[in-house]
Formats: structure tokens, C-alpha cells, sequence
């Protein structure tokens, strides 16, 4: 389906005060940990002081004897759960390994892993029943890089496990749980012929979502069998079925509600409270409550994959790309599952290359599982290869963005996995930073000690579809109500409601858009891939259509005309026979008893025509030499967003992701001791960037419908933190002289960088 | 008759050809055709009957929604890729 690029909207592209502003800026907003239920316990979780250790035996009966405690669960009140892979929505997950990640069983994989929870009537009590609880550990060797993970010699975390995604199937115990390779073209002869050849080694550390909402579930199981859960989550349906494949629970029997979200970001998309408190209230038959504290957070949630890249890049004089060739190690945590699929399939994107040969490593090691964070996997990929992008051109003496223009993905280029790109924005993201002000703009002199430089770096997300469904009803003053199923974590429900308004040709806010639980609304995937605006988005714009033809049939019956007879335009039913008569939508609402009764649009899709999303940023950095620390003077950022429904939403979700792509640049990482545990495990000193250390962002929108969606929509909330950390980088180099080949590039590496240099 | 690309790590049974032709009027039947050009290919991307989860196939660009059951348009060009997700 053609989008229609030239069409104009009428409250698409505007930017209406968004539906829930009022409650959230009044503190009348709902979130999880604002439930409370009569009866209700409170649910504390012991967690695992070493990073690798067997369980021998638990003792919980002091803590059952404590006044006040109803109950503890360990892994042995689990259901067996079978070890086979299963589709959850969006993702493909082990159900097993998920089951054991949220409740240790023989062993503990890292330092927080769950060993055991209790449900008592207050939490300060369970608190105190969690000390009561003794385990018996046998201490075992740890490993926490991916590099010595994957060493023959190294401590083996899964026994059974062995190395996925090859032809040959391998019988040998390792860390490695799945291998990936992209390769085309003869990357030899097209390093042989490159007269520029640049080539690095990089890591990455891991890095946590960073959400100010804590994970939190309140969960009641019914004696009927039948439970609800209220949980500030980014997938209802997702947190249904993991929870019924875990506790082995039909799906049907398990309701679960959508509160608002303070912040996600792909964080939210998985379990841990969920099944616990689910399965203590079956214990006790009481409600039971669960929020972690921020601790629990980074030690225990999952943060996303730390990395080991290599990267050789070669060009011609004329400075064009001959070969690329890269090697990426992701971290997967204590169970596989790191994002390295998908960073193998957007690493160099951006770029037209014949000869290509990427290789990716999924690796095991003790550390918590990783979990999504906003375009998984890409970040890693793209500092490893703009950096050195940045080398060739610095070696070719050109332009970045002239380089960016000869080597540019465009419509017909190979994606890094093969097929071949529709219509993308790549190259007018390239264009529009060119003729940026601040590209344009020159870089104030270098002076007391600090020096100035500006980067440049690409980015890429391929985008997710996957299934929605929407209902549009009108209400008897002519208003609408559209119910989804989509959390909204980024103004997809401002976003619902404008694409409902422009089809009936209504104000946006003469359209009341709901965030729907499990039982009021058709399945829904998660909220993620920045798949929301255009999928559920699309499910809508159908659902409107169905509620205008409704409404063209009832306004027919009305004036006895024929529905081919009666055209529907800006809110307005006309008769093109018969009188030619005209109502108002309002006027039509107040008469559809009459008329054949309520209107209620439907609609259940599973969209192609995915567009991905490309952004180029050019960042402004002052280095101080002596004290490394780096400031970001200006950063613009332009992307192709196909159709923005609201700007602001849009200008937003830019502004949010190039924020934390900047703390994943110079300050985020996880600490671990010699001991294998996290000793940074709270905001003071896991430290995220604040208004004080950003200016104010610049955004260019740039608008490539997207063909494959009736209004041009792409995804555009996980390609902003694509580019940050290679751009900064890149700065860095031109402000000082050195290339940082480690995330984070915080103070001391900066200055003994700088050091070394002289 | 499809153009099907063979993903690098299962060039092994394709003796290090990167793409061949197909015939199958459904993905189902395509795959099978591969599976009889190269015995095993089918087992590398087929689960319980269905398309592996961690598999994804793109048509001609579009990455597919109806499993083995998708029809396979004439002079196709087919990619195996990974499944994705988002954050």
C-alpha cells in the first residue's frame, strides 16, 4: 500500500496536549507500585551473594516462624517447565531458562540471581525474614568477560550447552551459545584492492536501561485458579504467556493489566516479579505486592550485552568501501540470549558494500541475563564501526558526510543479512545535517586547557511489525473511544488517537484513547521495536475505516439510500442522491438507536511493509585534558521518520534516546570486584546523565514515507542511541588526538588516553 | 522458480554456494526442494513442523508473516534471516 506522502493532514503533524498529560503531570497516574489490593502481603526476594555458586540446601524456617511471614518459595515450587524454545510475541525465548533466571534451581549464576522469596503482611517484616533464610553454597570459579568466557579452560556455566545457528552440530561443553555469520562478495580480494585499510579492536561494557521506574507486580490467584496481575509493563500479552508457560498455567487463566510505565526503553518486556507473586499468592490465597528496590534493579534485571569487537574497514582513493569484515562477542548474561543477531544485521547498514563478512558470538557468563535496551545490539555495532569509518576518512582526507554520500545506503542496497533495502531515508539524513546550522556553524577556538572537535557517526534500526489489534466505538455525543493493547511508553496513545481523529474527522481530543488489559482487547505483541505508532497505529487507522463504513450503512438506513450512495468526509455523512442530505458525525451519533445501533470499528493485523529508521548526529565536544572529562557543547541529530504523527512525541523520543546513548558514551558501565559482584548498584554511582550535563538536543525530522503504511509511518524511538557513543568518539578524536576503543570513554580513561598520547 | 540466498553458516551443506534456485509454490514446498538439493537444509530452519523461531524469511525484501504456508511469488528473490526484536 502506497503511503500518502503528499496528503494533507489535518491532525496528523500537529501537536495536541497529549491524552494523559494531566494525570501524569498531577500525580493522579496509576502505577504499579500505586496498586494496593484488602489483604494484600508484600513479597521480598533473597538474592545470591556470589557470582557463581551451587546450592546445596535452603533453610527457610526461621523466617517462616517470624511473625507475620505466610509463606517462601524457592526453585522447588516451581513447575518443570520443558526446555523447547517458544514465540512470545515478539521474542523467542527459552521458557526454562527464563523460569530458572527468575528463581535459581541447583545453581547461582550471578551476584542478585533469586534464590528464594517471602510473602509476609508487611515488607518490612519479609525484609527481615529474608535474612532468616540460610543457604548452603559450594563457591565456584566465575567468569565475566566474553573473551575468557570463551575460552576452552574457562568455567562452564551450562553443562548441556552447546553452540547453535552452525551446520555441524558440536558436542563440546561450552560458553558459546549460538554463532551468527553475514558474508557476500570475496572480502580478500576486496582488501587487496583497497589503498586505505583501517582496522581496531573495541570493548563495550554492559549497561543497564536506566528506567526511574522500579519493577514492580501486584498479583492475585483466585481459588477458582483463575489469576490477575496489575504490573507496569511494556507487553501484557507477553507477560501472560511467559507467565503461563513458567507456572504452567493456561493462558486464558491469567488476566493481566497494564499500569502506567515509568520508562521501559526494553527493560520491561520480560518477567521477574510476575510469576513470584503469582505463585505466592497462590501459596498464601492472598494478594501479594512486589517492588524491587533499585539494587535489585542492576544486579538483578536485565541490563544489555557488554562487548568484544574487531573491525577492519578498507576504501579506495576515490572513497569508495572495497571490503568490511567484522568479529562481535555480546554478552548474553547467565542464560543465551544476547542481542547479537540482530547487531550483526545492523552493523555498516548504512553503508553499500559488496565484500562483507561479519561474524557475531552469543556468550554465557556470570552476570544477570541481558534484556532488550532500545535497538539491542546496534549501539555496540556502531561505535566499533563509525569509529573506524572515521579512521578511512581522516586517511582519505574527506568529508564524513561526503563519504557518507559516496558509500550511502539507499533504496536497492544489500542490507549486512542481504535483502535489499525499499525506500529508506538514509542519504536525506546525510543531506539535512549537511546543511544543519550547526554543521554549517564553526567550532569555537580550543582554549585553557580544553580542546574542542566535532563528530560525526550513522546509525540504523531495522524496525519491528508483528501483531495488533484496535477497536474504534462512537460515542452518543459523537466523540470516539479507540482501545489498544499497546502500553504506551513513548505517546503511542496520543499517537492512536490522532490517526483515529484524522480518519473521522474529529480533534484529537475528541477521541479518547484506553490502554486495554488482556481480557478487553484482542492480542496484542509488545510494545517494542518502535513497532507501536506503525502497527498498532495501522490497526487503527483500519479500525476507523471500519467504523466509517459502519457509520456510511447506518446514515443509508437512515435517509433509505444506498450505502454506495453516502460518502464520508471530515466528519461529515453526505447523501450524494436523494435530496442530498448531511449530518454531522455528532448529529449521526445521537440517532444511531435508530439507525441499526452502536458503532464499533475492529481491527487485528499483522502489518509488512516494515520501513527501518536511519539517523546521521554531529556532536560538539570540549575535552579537558588534564581531568579527561568530556562536555557535550551541541549535538544535532536527523532522522528519517517517516511520517511524524506528533512532532513533539517524536522530537522527544530523539532527545530521549541521544541522552542515553550519551551516558552509555561516557559514564555508564557495570563495576564488578574480584569477587564477580556489582559494586555500583545505584544511581550515585551508575551514573546516567541529568539535565545538567546535556544541552538542549536539535532535531531534524526528515520525512521519507514510509511505502508499506497508509500514512507513511516508520518506527522511530530506538535509532536515536544508535550513533551517540561513535560520535562522541569521533569528536573526541578531533578534539584531542586520540581514539578511545572502550565504552565508557569516562575521565580517567579519557586523560590517560591523553597521557599516553604525549 | 526462486532465487534463494544460503545463509554463510550453512554453506557447508550447499559445498560453498551462496545462492541457488528453488522451486515451491508455498515456503513449505521451497524448503523442501532446498532440503532435496541439500539434505539437512531443512532441519537448520524447520521445528515441530513450523519455521524455527529464531528463523525469519524475507521476500523480496518484505519479511514474511504466514510461516510455511506463505505463497512464493514467481522469480523471488528469498533471504533467511534472523528473527528479531526490539527494545
Amino acid at each position: 500500500m502506497e503511503a500518502q506522502a503528499e496528503h494533507k493532514f489535518k491532525v496528523i503533524g500537529t501537536r495536541p496536549i497529549r491524552h494523559d498529560g494531566v494525570d501524569k503531570v498531577t500525580g493522579r497516574a496509576r502505577y504499579g507500585a500505586d496498586i494496593s489490593l484488602p489483604g494484600m502481603l508484600h513479597a521480598k526476594v533473597l538474592r545470591s551473594p556470589h557470582a557463581h555458586a551451587r546450592i546445596k540446601a535452603i533453610d527457610a524456617s526461621a523466617a517462616l516462624a517470624l511473625p507475620g511471614v505466610k509463606a517462601v518459595v524457592t526453585g522447588a515450587d516451581f513447575p518443570e517447565v520443558p526446555p523447547e524454545m517458544v514465540q512470545i510475541g515478539e521474542n523467542f525465548v527459552n521458557a526454562r531458562n527464563l523460569s530458572m533466571n527468575i528463581m535459581a534451581r541447583d545453581k547461582a549464576l550471578y551476584d542478585g540471581h533469586a534464590v528464594a522469596a517471602v510473602a509476609a503482611t508487611s515488607p518490612h517484616i519479609a525484609d527481615e525474614a529474608v535474612k532468616l533464610i540460610k543457604v548452603e553454597y559450594e563457591v565456584l570459579p566465575h567468569v565475566q568477560s566474553v573473551l575468557a568466557a570463551m575460552k576452552d579452560d574457562a568455567p562452564i556455566l551450562h553443562p548441556d550447552l552447546r553452540t547453535a545457528g552452525t551446520a555441524e552440530k558440536s558436542d563440546k561443553q561450552t560458553n558459546v551459545a549460538n554463532q551468527v555469520r553475514f558474508a557476500r562478495g570475496n572480502v580478500e580480494a576486496g582488501f587487496a584492492v583497497a589503498e586505505v585499510i583501517a582496522e581496531r579492536e573495541f570493548d563495550t561494557s554492559m549497561v543497564h536501561q536506566g528506567y526511574i521506574e522500579p519493577h514492580n507486580a501486584v498479583a492475585q490467584y483466585n481459588q477458582d485458579g483463575r489469576g490477575t496481575i496489575w504490573v507496569s509493563t511494556q507487553g501484557s500479552f507477553a507477560i501472560r504467556e511467559l507467565c503461563g508457560h513458567i507456572l504452567q498455567m493456561p493462558r486464558g487463566d491469567i488476566k493481566v493489566v497494564p499500569a502506567e510505565i515509568g520508562g521501559g526503553f526494553g527493560g520491561k518486556t520480560t518477567v521477574y516479579l510476575e510469576p513470584l507473586a503469582l505463585l505466592l499468592s497462590k501459596k498464601t490465597g492472598r494478594p501479594v505486592k512486589m517492588v524491587m528496590t533499585r539494587n535489585e534493579v542492576l544486579r538483578a534485571t536485565g541490563p544489555t550485552s557488554g562487548s568484544h569487537i574487531r573491525v577492519k574497514i578498507g576504501a579506495n582513493k576515490e572513497g569508495k568501501i572495497t571490503a568490511a569484515q567484522v568479529w562481535m562477542a555480546y554478552e548474553a548474561g547467565a542464560y543465551p540470549g544476547s542481542p547479537i543477531a540482530v547487531g550483526c544485521m545492523t552493523v555498516l547498514a548504512p553503508y553499500e558494500i559488496d565484500n562483507l563478512q561479519i561474524d557475531g558470538f552469543d556468550v554465557v557468563l556470570n552476570k544477570p541475563k541481558t534484556a532488550a535496551y532500545r535497538a539491542p545490539g546496534a549501539t555496540n555495532a556502531a561505535f566499533a564501526t563509525e569509529t573506524v569509518i572515521d579512521e578511512i576518512v581522516e586517511k582519505l582526507g574527506i568529508d564524513p558526510l561526503e563519504f557518507r554520500r559516496i558509500n550511502g545506503a539507499k533504496e536497492g542496497t544489500a542490507q549486512p543479512a542481504g535483502p535489499q533495502f525499499r525506500r529508506i531515508g538514509n542519504l536525506e539524513t546525510v543531506e539535512a545535517v549537511k546543511n544543519s546550522p550547526h554543521y554549517k556553524s564553526s567550532l569555537a577556538k580550543s582554549h585553557n586547557g580544553k580542546f574542542r572537535g566535532r563528530g560525526v557517526a550513522s546509525g540504523f534500526w531495522i524496525n519491528a511489525g508483528f501483531q495488533s489489534s484496535a477497536t474504534v466505538s462512537i460515542n452518543t455525543d459523537g466523540t470516539a473511544n479507540v482501545v489498544t493493547g499497546s502500553p504506551d511508553i513513548g505517546g503511542s496513545r496520543a499517537s492512536c488517537a490522532m490517526i483515529a481523529a484524522e480518519v473521522l474527522g474529529l480533534k484529537a481530543e475528541e477521541v479518547h484513547p484506553v490502554v486495554a488489559d488482556t481480557e478487553s482487547i484482542g492480542h496484542t505483541d509488545t510494545t517494542g521495536g518502535s513497532r507501536v505508532t506503525f502497527a498498532t497505529g495501522y490497526a487503527v487507522y483500519e479500525a476507523a475505516q471500519d467504523a466509517v463504513n459502519q457509520l456510511k450503512q447506518r446514515a443509508a438506513t437512515l435517509w433509505k439510500a444506498k450505502p454506495d450512495d453516502v460518502v464520508y468526509q471530515d466528519g461529515v455523512v453526505s447523501c450524494t442522491t436523494n435530496g442530498h442530505e448531511s449530518m454531522t458525525l455528532r448529529e449521526l451519533a445521537g440517532k444511531l438507536p435508530r439507525a441499526g445501533g452502536p458503532v464499533t470499528g475492529r481491527a487485528a493485523v499483522t502489518p509488512r511493509g516494515v520501513g527501518p529508521a536511519f539517523a546521521t548526529h554531529v556532536v560538539d565536544v570540549e575535552v579537558d585534558a588534564e581531568t579527561g572529562k568530556v562536555d557535550i557543547l551541541r549535538y544535532t541529530a536527523a532522522q528519517d521518520v517517516g511520517k511524524a504523527v506528533h512532532p513533539s512525541y517524536v522530537e522527544g523520543q530523539i532527545q530521549g534516546g541521544v541522552s542515553q546513548g550519551v551516558g552509555w558514551a561516557l559514564n555508564e558501565e557495570y563495576y564488578y570486584d574480584e569477587n564477580g559482584l556489582m559494586r555500583n548498584t545505584g544511581f550515585l554511582d551508575y551514573r546516567m546523565p541529568t539535565t545538567l550535563d546535556l544541552p538542549l538536543i536539535e532535531t531534524i525530522l526528515v520525512e521519507v514515507a514510509n511505502p508499506g503504511h497508509p500514512i507513511g509511518i516508520r518506527g522511530v524511538g530506538e535509532v536515536p542511541i544508535v550513533p551517540p557513543p561513535a560520535a562522541i568518539a569521533n569528536a573526541i578524536y578531533r578534539a584531542v588526538g586520540v581514539r578511545m576503543t572502550e565504552l565508557p570513554m569516562s575521565p580517567p580513561k579519557v586523560a590517560k588516553a591523553v597521557l599516553e598520547k604525549k | 522458480m526462486a532465487t534463494v540466498f544460503i545463509p554463510a553458516l550453512l554453506r557447508k551443506l550447499t559445498d560453498g554456494k551462496d545462492r541457488t534456485s528453488a522451486t515451491g509454490a508455498t515456503l513449505r514446498e521451497l524448503i523442501n526442494d532446498l532440503d532435496r538439493q541439500f539434505p539437512g537444509f531443512r532441519d537448520r530452519v524447520v521445528e515441530h513442523g513450523d519455521l524455527a523461531g529464531s528463523v525469519a524469511v524475507s521476500i523480496n525484501g518484505e519479511v514474511i508473516t504466514g510461516g510455511l504456508s506463505e505463497s512464493i511469488p514467481t522469480d523471488s528473490e528469498i533471504h533467511f534471516v534472523p528473527a528479531i526484536a526490539g527494545g
